[in-house]
C-alpha cells in the first residue's frame, strides 16, 4: 500500500475557469480522506486529477514515490467508483468485474478467484450472470464497488457514490464502504457534501472552499477546533450559530445584546462569534434570550429554533439560531427561553477574512 | 368481474385513413398489379396481352443478364454499405475527440446529406467527364488505365464511390449522435480499465453503438438496393456491358426502356421477396445479438 502526495496541484479549465488553485495534501498509507465543501468548490477536479481523468496544470501528484501527472489512468493504479455507477450496459456484473482485470492480462483462473471472492463480500454472488438494467440502484453501487475491489489498486476514489441511494440504502452502505476500507486497509479518497458522511467515514476531512483546502484534519479537530469561519460554518449539523456582533474592550455587542467573559479583541472591527447548538443550555441566569419558533423532534434529541432577542443579523432582521437538547426539551411556541453557555467554547472570527481570533 | 369498456368512435379509423389510403394507392395496388403483370406476356405493341404462367419468371430470372445484375447488386450493395458505414463511424470518432471547431466540422460532414441522389450522380458524371471531369484526370494522372466507359471494375469504382459519397453523411449523424450518447462516466471508467484505445473503441464503444449500426445498417441496404437508381441512371446507366446494372434498374431499363412489361414485373417481385428474406433475416439474427 502507499499513500498519496500532492504538490501544489493546480487546476485550470480550457475556458479558463480556475478550479484548483494550489493544493498541497499528504495523505498516508491506508488512510481514508475525505473531500467536503460547497457545489463547484473543486471537490470533483481534485479527485478526477489523481484519477487521470483530467490533466494537471500545475504541480506534482505521486502515488507512493511515483510521480504519476503523466502516467495514463489504467496505469496509475487506481480505482473508482463513480455517483451514477458508470456500468457497462452491455456486460454481465461479472463481466463488469473482470473487464479491467482481463485488459491486466491475469490469467483466467485468477480472474474468477478475484471476482467471486468480492461477490461474496458484497453480497452480489447471485447477480453474476445479470446485465446491470436488470438491478436494482443499491445492487448496481454494490457491483461499481466491485468493480473497484477487484482491482486490488493502490488508491480507491470515490465520487458521491451514495448521492443516488434513498437515505436508508445510504446509511447502510456507508457502514459497509468504512468496513470494507478498514479490512482492506486501502487508501482512499472519498468526495461528498453530505455533512454525516463526511464525519462518520473520514480518517481526516479536506474542507475545500474555492479551488483550496481551507482545513485539513480530524473530523472532531475540525469540528471543535475550526481555523475559519467557512469551516466552522461548513462542519456540524444543525450549523453552528453566527451572530455578527463587535467589541468595545469589555463586551461583545449587538444591538442590546452585551456579551461578557471576552478579552483580546480587536475593537472597532466586525467580527462573528460562533456557538455550537449543543454547548448552549436552558437556564434561569443566562447570557441569551430566545422566543421560541419551531421544535424538531428527532427522537433521542430535539432541536429548538427561534429569534435571538434584542440582536439583528446583517440585513437588519431578526437572528435566528438554534439549540439543541434531549427530548425532554419541549417548550411551547412564543415561549421565552433563557440560554447560557461558557464563551471558551464559542469561538469569535474576524468578519472579512474569517480568520479565527478566539 | 367487471371489465372496462370504452366506446368505440370511428374517429381514430379517420386519422389512420389518410396513411392507409396512401399504402394502398402507392405500395399495395402496384404491387399488387406487378404481380398480376408477371404473369402476362404482351406483344411488342402493347395490344393485346397472354396469360403465360411462370414464363416471366423462367425466362428473365434464368437469363444472364439478371443474375449478373443479381450479382452486381450483392457485390455493390455490400461494398456501399461496408464503406460508407466504416468510413462514417471512422469520421464520427474522430469529429467526436474534436474540441475545438467542432460544430464547423461537423456541419462540413454533414452537407452532403441535404444532396438527392440523381444531384449527387451529375456531380459525380462532371467529376469523371472523360475531357473536363477532375477525378477522371486525376486518376489517370497517377497511373491507373483509368476509363469507366469500358473497364467494368472502373465503372463499378465510379457507383460505389459516388453511393458511398452520398450516404456517409447520414451515418455520420447518426453515429455522432450514438458515440453523443454514451455517458461520459462509461467511458471514463472504461478509460481506468483499459489502457489500449483501440481494444476500448472494440469492447466498449462498438458494442455501445450496435442498435445504431443495426439501424443504418438495414437503412443502408436498402438505400444500395434501391436509392442509388438514380446515382446510377445520372452516371454509367449500367454500361459497361451492364456491368454496373442493379436489379431496380435492370427493372427499369427492361419495363420502361425495353417495354417489357411482363418481364420487368416479374422481375420486381422476385426483387420484393428478396428483400423481404433479408429484412426477416436482418431482425431474426442480428437484432438479437445488437441489444443489452
Ligand atoms: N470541464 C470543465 N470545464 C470548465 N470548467 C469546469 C469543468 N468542470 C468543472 N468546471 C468548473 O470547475 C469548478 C469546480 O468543479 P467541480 O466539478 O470540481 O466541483 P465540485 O466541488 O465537484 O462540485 P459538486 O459538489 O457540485 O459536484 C466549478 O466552478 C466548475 O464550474
Ligand atoms: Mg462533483
Amino acid at each position: 500500500m502507499s499513500g498519496v502526495q500532492l504538490k501544489f496541484v493546480r487546476k485550470t479549465y480550457p475556458n479558463g475557469a480556475e478550479a484548483i488553485r494550489g493544493v498541497d495534501m499528504d495523505i498516508k498509507s491506508g488512510e481514508m480522506i475525505v473531500f467536503v465543501g460547497p457545489s463547484g468548490c473543486g471537490k470533483s477536479t481534485l479527485l478526477r486529477m489523481v484519477a487521470g481523468l483530467e490533466s494537471i496544470s500545475g504541480g506534482d501528484i505521486s502515488i507512493g514515490d511515483r510521480v504519476i501527472n503523466d502516467v495514463s489512468p489504467s496505469e496509475r493504479d487506481v480505482a473508482m467508483v463513480f455517483q451514477n455507477y458508470a456500468l457497462y450496459p452491455h456486460m454481465s456484473v461479472r463481466g463488469n468485474m473482470s473487464y479491467g482485470l482481463k485488459n491486466r492480462k491475469l490469467d483466467k483462473a485468477e480472474i474468477e478467484k478475484r471476482v467471486n471472492e468480492a461477490a461474496k463480500m458484497l453480497k452480489i454472488d447471485q447477480f453474476l450472470d445479470r446485465q446491470p438494467n436488470q438491478l436494482s440502484g443499491g445492487q448496481r453501487q454494490r457491483v461499481a464497488m466491485g468493480r473497484a475491489i477487484v482491482r486490488n489498486p493502490q488508491v480507491f476514489l470515490f465520487d458521491e457514490p451514495l448521492s443516488n441511494l434513498d437515505a436508508k440504502l445510504r446509511v447502510q452502505m456507508r457502514i459497509e464502504i468504512k468496513r470494507l476500507q478498514r479490512r482492506m486497509n486501502v487508501t482512499s479518497i472519498y468526495v461528498t457534501h453530505d455533512q454525516t458522511e463526511a464525519m462518520t467515514l473520514a480518517d481526516r476531512l479536506a474542507v475545500i472552499n474555492d479551488g483550496l483546502v481551507e482545513q485539513m484534519g480530524a473530523p472532531m479537530e475540525l469540528y471543535s477546533n475550526p481555523k475559519t469561519l467557512f469551516v466552522a460554518s461548513f462542519i456540524g449539523a444543525p450549523q453552528i450559530n453566527l451572530i455578527p456582533v463587535t467589541f468595545d474592550g469589555k463586551t461583545l455587542n449587538n444591538g442590546s445584546l452585551k456579551l461578557a467573559g471576552f478579552k483580546d479583541l480587536p475593537e472597532n472591527t466586525d467580527l462573528v462569534l460562533g456557538v455550537r447548538p449543543d454547548v448552549m443550555t436552558q437556564t434561569t441566569k443566562g447570557q441569551l434570550d430566545m422566543r421560541v419558533d419551531l421544535v424538531e423532534q428527532h427522537g433521542g434529541e430535539n432541536l429548538v429554533y427561534g429569534a435571538l432577542q434584542g440582536a439583528v443579523n446583517d440585513e437588519g432582521e431578526e437572528l435566528e439560531i438554534c439549540l439543541k437538547g434531549d427530548k425532554a426539551l419541549l417548550p411551547d411556541l412564543d415561549a421565552a427561553l433563557r440560554l447560557s453557555f461558557d464563551p471558551a467554547t464559542a469561538f469569535v472570527f474576524r468578519k472579512n477574512t474569517g480568520e479565527r481570533l478566539l | 368481474m367487471k371489465r372496462v369498456q370504452y366506446e368505440h368512435s370511428p374517429i381514430p379509423y379517420l386519422f389512420v385513413a389518410p396513411q392507409i389510403i396512401i399504402i394502398v394507392i402507392f405500395f399495395l395496388w402496384p404491387a399488387a398489379q406487378a404481380v398480376y403483370q408477371s404473369f402476362l406476356l404482351e406483344d411488342a405493341f402493347g395490344l393485346s396481352s397472354q396469360f403465360v404462367w411462370f414464363r416471366n419468371y423462367s425466362d428473365t430470372i434464368l437469363s444472364g443478364a439478371w443474375l449478373q445484375a443479381a450479382w452486381f447488386t450483392m457485390i455493390f450493395s455490400f461494398l456501399v454499405t461496408f464503406l460508407s458505414l466504416g468510413l462514417a463511424l471512422l469520421l464520427a470518432v474522430k469529429a467526436n475527440e474534436v474540441i475545438q471547431g467542432a460544430s464547423t466540422y461537423k456541419t462540413l460532414l454533414m452537407w452532403a446529406y441535404a444532396i438527392a441522389p440523381p444531384v449527387a450522380g451529375l456531380m459525380g458524371n462532371l467529376m469523371f467527364n472523360p475531357l473536363i471531369g477532375d477525378l477522371y484526370g486525376f486518376m489517370n494522372a497517377v497511373g491507373f488505365d483509368f476509363d469507366h466507359k469500358l473497364d467494368p471494375v472502373d465503372a463499378g469504382f465510379v457507383v460505389v464511390l459516388i453511393s458511398v459519397w452520398k450516404q456517409v453523411s447520414v451515418n455520420f449523424i447518426f453515429f455522432l449522435s450514438g458515440l453523443q450518447g454514451i455517458p461520459k462516466s462509461v467511458q471514463e471508467a472504461a478509460l481506468m480499465d483499459c489502457k489500449s484505445s483501440f481494444r476500448r473503441f472494440w469492447t466498449i464503444t462498438f458494442p455501445l453503438l450496435a442498435p445504431t449500426t443495426f439501424f443504418l445498417m438495414v437503412i443502408n441496404i436498402t438505400y444500395a438496393f434501391f436509392e442509388t437508381f438514380g446515382i446510377i441512371d445520372t452516371t454509367t446507366q449500367g454500361a459497361p456491358g451492364g456491368a454496373t446494372t442493379t436489379l431496380v434498374f435492370k427493372v427499369f431499363q427492361d419495363g420502361f426502356r425495353g417495354a417489357d412489361i411482363g418481364g420487368s414485373s416479374a422481375q420486381s417481385v422476385v426483387l420484393m421477396l428478396l428483400v423481404l428474406a433479408l429484412t426477416v433475416i436482418q431482425f431474426r439474427f442480428i437484432e438479437k445479438k445488437v441489444h443489452y
